[in-house]
């Protein structure tokens, strides 16, 4: 049999969800396992791979073989992977969920996306400026430095349609025109990966999978509109992004993509990372030049927008981390190759992080133009343990909930808004008909309230009245006449706030309300929550005809709140009863009713 | 170092903690966030003392370093237990049950959220998001991650964390 040990390398991706999945220990058994057989099969990190519902994962190259990806490694399962695939070069098939050749049914998560910001996550290590060279990185910054005008880069970007991607959807390319026209020598650019949205993650992947796609756009833009100086504002709470970043930064200055006279062009572009405080304002662009300049990062009046009075009042481009990542590869490809995905509105692809109820959680990216539907069903998977799918919320704190009726529409960002929910920056939770449209509004409500900065009396009165009164409802107290209240109190909000926070902050609300006003109603009216979720609505009974009396449930109640002989039917006193669900789940026959 | 000193009184070697880092980052423009960053991340927390020290040494008036340091949810006035246990209530963490989780957190150790247990070895908190939201319902011990998990198994975690004699030295 050929010893395959070093014509294979082996890939474990290692990003947060990696390594919290326990990637780090299967990355050291594989150490191990090689140091142990004495193999010198090269051993590789990756950021994320993408199939984050199947982590931890493993790539192994082979010649002659191709990729094959093992998902759910655990550690026991690697000396069966070095054994069988690296040294006896026959991949383990009952642990692969991706093989070169060969359909697997994980292949349906790749189907419908287009990897153009996520070209190189998963694949090439972040560490690694010599890996991202080989990728074709850094071919964008140089023909942009060697080949072409600050005038035709602009050019490009509009003509490629490109759309901010944080949310508003501003085309860059007259954003970038526009702090480029902007009188003075001096000028910023800004990176803006305060990625707050919860239930979002994908300036994180990018950041952590290839940090130095989204320099490589941030000193193309550096270049076309003037700027000597950049910041990338990153979140605290990501501090493997913030370490990756500062170590591209430093690669990417020693080998004279950054610093003076970049590529000999007499281009100059120095970079620094601020970390952030905790504040969700700030990834609105005015509060976070703000937090730049170490103020309080409340929002301000726009215009003047940045782009003529920006960081320290000079003209500043401020872009999200996806939009960067996306401007190497059109500079490289050409705008009509961008151009050529999406919608005539939107054009190009977008990454969402897919989560909630879903089979296939993940970083996805997908063409524009492409319908929920088929993001949630054919890439998704759908729906775990055959439960219905209800809603999927777009947008964050921002955004709303789609129904079941909407979800036919193409992904761009004029049909996402007019559904009520927003584009957002990629968020895309999937909901089933477990989760209560109520409990989730008023979740998404208290996060905005918490993260108001105070400055508008709508946003900083208003939420809290609204959350009040969502607290009511949830809790069984709900009174007639609190819908029309929510909503007038939600439009006054959202006409009389300043930035976007407060203007968006009831969407979750309003949008709840329009489409599943019934169980709102069923909340207030009926004292009920038909998704059985709104604990002070619930109660626990033992139905005395399932009931065997084993004393499962006795013995699983903290409370002391079940009682009974034993071998007959048991009771909960529901005085007692904390409504912990422990009961519920202990009991194997199905005796326990929630209602 | 930071439990024993209340917050009324700094030691000295907090106080040029302290100056070593105002006078590191007083050339910078726009430096009160990461210098703040910088001194909670020696000192542990900001009690007023040390706000006022860095007030002095600074040129800033008080007033708008409390103002700052208050504005960031990152920055603490009392002191932390020596493991932060931070319990992830994003979105996709809420839908797959984070609220059993962080009661269940909170029960075991006897503490309520944002609070610190009385041996001083844990501090619960609660997150918008750590960003790992395949993996929901998450919490993070200090730099660890933990996901996927039943309420049954966060007690069993927080239980057991730094039981086996390898609980890390002091955060601070």
């Amino acid at each position: 049999m050929p010893d395959q040990s070093t014509s294979s390398r082996v890939t474990v991706g290692l990003s947060s969800c990696g390594v919290a999945a326990g990637a780090a220990q299967v990355y050291e058994a594989f150490r191990r396992e090689f140091d142990e057989r004495g193999l010198s099969t090269p051993l590789r990190r990756t950021g994320c791979i993408g199939m984050c519902y199947r982590e931890p994962l493993v790539d192994v190259d082979t010649e002659g073989l191709g990729r094959v990806t093992y998902g759910g490694v655990t550690e026991e399962q690697v000396a069966r992977i070095v054994q069988e695939h690296i040294v006896g070069g026959k991949p383990v098939e009952e642990f692969a969920v991706r093989m070169e050749g060969k359909r697997l049914p994980d292949e349906a998560y790749y189907d419908r996306q287009v990897r153009l910001v996520l070209r190189n996550a998963g694949l090439i290590d972040p560490e690694s400026i010599d890996e991202y060279i080989e990728a074709g990185g850094y071919e964008g910054l140089t023909k942009a430095l060697t080949e072409m005008t600050p005038e035709e880069i602009v050019d490009t970007m509009k003509a490629s349609g490109l759309r901010g991607r944080g949310g508003a959807g501003f085309p860059s390319g007259v954003k970038w025109d526009l702090a480029r026209q902007q009188p003075g020598d001096v000028k910023y650019v800004i990176v803006n990966a305060d990625e707050g949205d919860p239930g979002a993650f994908m300036d994180r992947s990018v950041l952590e999978g290839d940090p130095h796609s989204v320099l490589e756009g941030l000193t193309i833009a550096a270049y076309a509109i003037g700027a000597a100086e950049g910041y990338i504002y990153a979140r605290a709470e990501y501090p493997l992004a913030v370490r990756r970043l500062k170590m591209a930064i430093a690669d990417s200055e020693e080998r004279g993509f950054l610093g003076m006279d970049i590529l000999g062009s007499g281009f100059s572009f120095r970079v620094k990372v601020k970390e952030g405080a905790g504040a969700f304002v700030c990834g609105e662009e005015t509060a976070l030049i703000a937090s730049v300049e170490g103020k309080r990062g409340m929002p301000r009046l726009r215009p003047p927008f940045p782009a003529a009075k920006g960081l320290w009042a000079k003209p500043t481009n401020i872009n999200n981390v996806e939009t960067y990542a996306n401007v190497p590869w059109i500079i490289t490809n050409g705008a009509a190759a961008y151009a050529a995905y999406g919608t005539e509105t939107s054009k190009g692809t977008k990454v969402f992080a897919l989560t909630g109820k879903i089979v296939r959680g993940g970083l996805v990216e997908v063409p524009m133009g492409i319908s929920l539907r088929d993001v949630i069903f054919e890439v998704g998977g759908g729906i775990p343990d055959g439960r219905k799918f209800k809603a999927v919320q777009l947008g964050g704190p921002s955004g709303g909930c789609v129904p079941e009726e909407h979800i036919d529409i193409k992904i761009d960002y004029e049909s996402v808004t007019k559904t009520g929910a927003i584009m957002g920056s990629g968020g895309m939770v999937v909901m089933d008909d477990r989760t209560c449209m109520v409990d989730i509004a008023r979740f998404f409500l208290q996060f905005t309230q918490d993260e108001s900065c105070g400055k508008c009396t709508f946003c900083r009165v208003g939420t809290k009245r609204m959350l009040e009164i969502l607290d009511r409802i949830t809790s069984g107290e709900g009174r007639e006449g609190d819908i029309e209240r929510l909503e007038e109190l939600g439009q006054q909000i959202v006409s009389s706030s300043l930035c976007g926070l407060g203007q968006s902050a009831p969407n979750p609300v309003l949008t709840t309300i329009r489409y599943f006003r019934d169980e709102y109603e069923a909340h207030i009216h009926e004292k009920r929550c038909p998704a059985l979720t709104c604990k002070p609505l619930l109660t626990y009974e033992i139905d005395p005809d399932k009931c065997i009396g084993c004393t499962l449930c006795v013995r699983a109640c903290p409370v002391g709140a079940v009682s009974g002989e034993r071998k007959g039917p048991h009771v909960i006193d529901t005085e007692l009863c904390t409504k912990c669900d422990a009961c519920r789940k202990a009991c194997k026959f199905e005796a326990v009713i929630v209602s | 170092m930071a439990n024993t000193a209340g917050p009324d009184v700094a030691t000295p070697e907090q106080l040029s903690v302290v100056d070593r880092i105002v006078a590191e980052f007083s050339t910078l423009r726009g430096a009160l966030i990461p210098m703040l960053q910088q001194v909670q991340e020696e000192i542990g927390y900001l009690p007023p003392v040390i706000m006022e020290r860095i007030a002095e040494r600074s040129g800033v008036p008080p007033a708008r370093i409390f103002g700052v340091a208050s504005f960031y949810s990152q920055f603490r006035f009392e002191p932390v237990g020596r493991h932060i246990i931070r319990v992830c209530e994003g979105t996709a963490c809420h839908v797959q049950g984070a609220v059993d989780v962080v009661e269940a957190v909170c029960d075991e150790l006897g503490v309520a959220e944002g609070g610190t247990t009385e041996d001083g070895k844990f501090t619960v908190e609660t997150v918008a998001c750590l960003g790992c939201c395949s993996l929901a319902p998450v919490i993070m011990i200090d730099e660890d991650t933990f996901g996927r998990l039943t309420p049954e198994q966060a007690r069993d975690i927080v239980r057991n964390y730094g039981t086996a004699g390898d609980e890390g030295g002091a955060k601070a």
